[in-house]
């Protein structure tokens, strides 16, 4: 009897919790600083980044307060869970062993690969009759490697580096027509430090899924799935009114493909 | 042959990481590593053979610069040679616009030159070894003969003392052929580039690796044929009759 009891309690105090939680006028969000530029602590502390910014208009539009709440990455599944916060946006990709604990999102960002080339270079866009007996440079086994391989291994030469380092000390030396890489490690390495002596080649290059996954998801619990679709539903208005395609100009210098 | 294909074909169905295409990327590595190694060996011991003589000379402009070249790519790791040969000329300014960057530009005439420099200075102190220990009553008899050095030189101790490095420099080959593994670090897709290619695409270490390890043994195993068959015809005056 006892024991009914206390369970009714605790099934009881569960639901109450539930319905304040989806009632609350603000939300909390985990994340982990840093991991520029998606989230990192400007000099003053506060925190900006890529996340913070989408999540921020996110709440905005929802017309929610949101808390950001810092914590490692080991734990921040568990965090969720423990309901330290009801979401998380920290550069977590979708994959299937998360979706078995958590309720994501719609993907809100991919992270972008490009095509970079010396600036005085003729290859306007990447396709197989532009890359035809070029030098393609790539860092081994990355997923930018599978897709150049698969894609151009038949008609260009493909040389494999170790490290970023290398690859772009070989460009600089001339014996590489173009790189493929992870666009903001091109960008710190190629456009920002050297003075216009590189370009991107074309568009970033998220798709297909097969190579470049499914994306960046929000986490949140299971049962949470009214505040999930509230999230979808603000994403949608950001990417069509244009709030998101500002943002992503911002952090990645470049707007996100047309689609 | 068209039988072959489809008999691997079948053989390789459900194999996830050896497919045709990986297949194809161990040919092309077989192929590079044999090249790489074949070349350089056989430049090495073009180079080797008159650097050994020079190295015993009596003048000390000429002994001591290959000594010094020796000691030096002797004293360095190959990998560190190779990482100066590819990625350190090309910070000599305008090297771009001279006709030696024809051949700097593809990844295989460093990788090439490197191998070739260091197997040249492995063998010349080989041979040099050997030169010296060349027994002296067979020079004495030459003298007796009324021989001149250089006749000397060509007919009893060039002959003698390359018989006798001959196992010394077949270790020599086999550890060239090991040590052209490195060549992968300046895009080489040589085996080892190949297995390593495998396996960052299918995350399959132990099979990647294995298959390549089987490979490199299999040339091991030719080489040491090779080796004891030269030994067997070459050397036949040492072996203890029987």
């Amino acid at each position: 009897m006892k024991k009914l009891l206390s369970v009714t309690l605790l099934g009881a105090a569960l639901i109450a919790g539930t319905v304040q939680a989806s009632d609350k006028e603000s939300i909390r969000i985990g994340v982990d600083v840093p991991y520029e530029p998606m989230e990192y602590r400007l000099p003053s502390g506060e925190l900006t980044g890529f996340d913070i910014e989408l999540g921020n208009a996110l709440c905005a539009e929802i017309g929610i307060e949101c808390e950001w709440v810092v914590q490692g990455w080991d734990g921040i599944i568990p965090g969720l869970m423990a309901r330290k916060y009801d979401a998380i946006m920290s550069s977590m990709t979708i994959n299937p062993d998360r979706r078995e604990v958590v309720l994501f999102s719609d993907p809100y960002f991919t992270p972008p690969s490009a095509w970079f080339a010396p600036a005085d270079s003729e290859i306007e866009a990447a396709f197989k009759e532009t890359l035809e007996g070029k030098n393609i440079g790539v860092q081994r086994g990355t997923l930018q490697d599978n897709y150049a391989t698969d894609r151009f291994g038949d008609v260009a030469n493909i040389s494999r580096y170790a490290t970023a380092d290398d690859m772009v000390l070989d460009m600089e030396a001339g014996r590489l027509d173009i790189v493929f890489l992870d666009f903001p490690v091109g960008k710190s390495t190629l456009l920002d430090s050297e003075a216009n002596e590189y370009k991107v080649v074309g568009d970033m290059i998220t798709e297909p899924k097969k190579y470049f996954g499914d994306g960046f998801g929000i986490a949140f619990r299971k049962r949470d799935e009214e505040l999930a679709k509230k999230f979808n539903e603000a994403l949608a208005t950001l990417k069509e009114n244009g709030t998101y395609d500002k943002l992503f100009e911002k952090y990645f210098g470049q707007a996100p493909k047309s689609k | 042959m068209e039988q072959l294909f489809a008999w691997l074909s079948d053989a390789l169905a459900d194999n996830t990481v050896f497919n045709f295409n990986t297949l194809t990327f161990y040919g092309r590595g077989l192929v590079n590593t044999v090249q790489l190694v074949f070349l350089s060996l056989v430049i090495g011991l073009v180079l080797a053979v008159p650097l050994s003589i020079a190295r015993g000379s009596k003048h000390k402009w000429i002994k001591l610069p290959i000594f010094f070249y020796t000691y030096v790519f002797r004293g360095t790791p190959l990998l560190v040679q190779l990482y100066m040969i590819y990625y350190g000329v090309v910070f000599i300014d305008g090297i771009q616009d001279t006709w030696l960057w024809y051949f700097l530009k593809e990844p295989f005439y460093p990788a090439l030159a490197a191998f070739t420099l260091n197997t040249a200075a492995y063998t010349t102190e080989i041979f040099h070894g050997a030169i010296k220990a060349t027994a002296k009553g067979e020079i004495e008899a030459a003298r007796a003969y009324g021989m001149s050095h250089r006749l000397m030189m060509r007919r009893i101790i060039i002959p003698s003392a390359f018989r006798r490095a001959l196992p010394a420099y077949g270790n020599e080959v086999i550890f060239m052929l090991h040590a052209s593994a490195i060549a992968s670090v300046v895009t080489i897709m040589d085996l080892t580039g190949a297995a390593r290619f495998v396996y960052a695409r299918y995350y399959a270490p132990f099979d990647a690796f294995l298959f390549v390890a089987a490979i490199y043994l299999c040339l091991t195993f030719a080489i040491l044929y090779l080796f004891r068959y030269l030994e067997k015809r070459l050397l036949a005056h040492l072996r203890p009759v029987s």
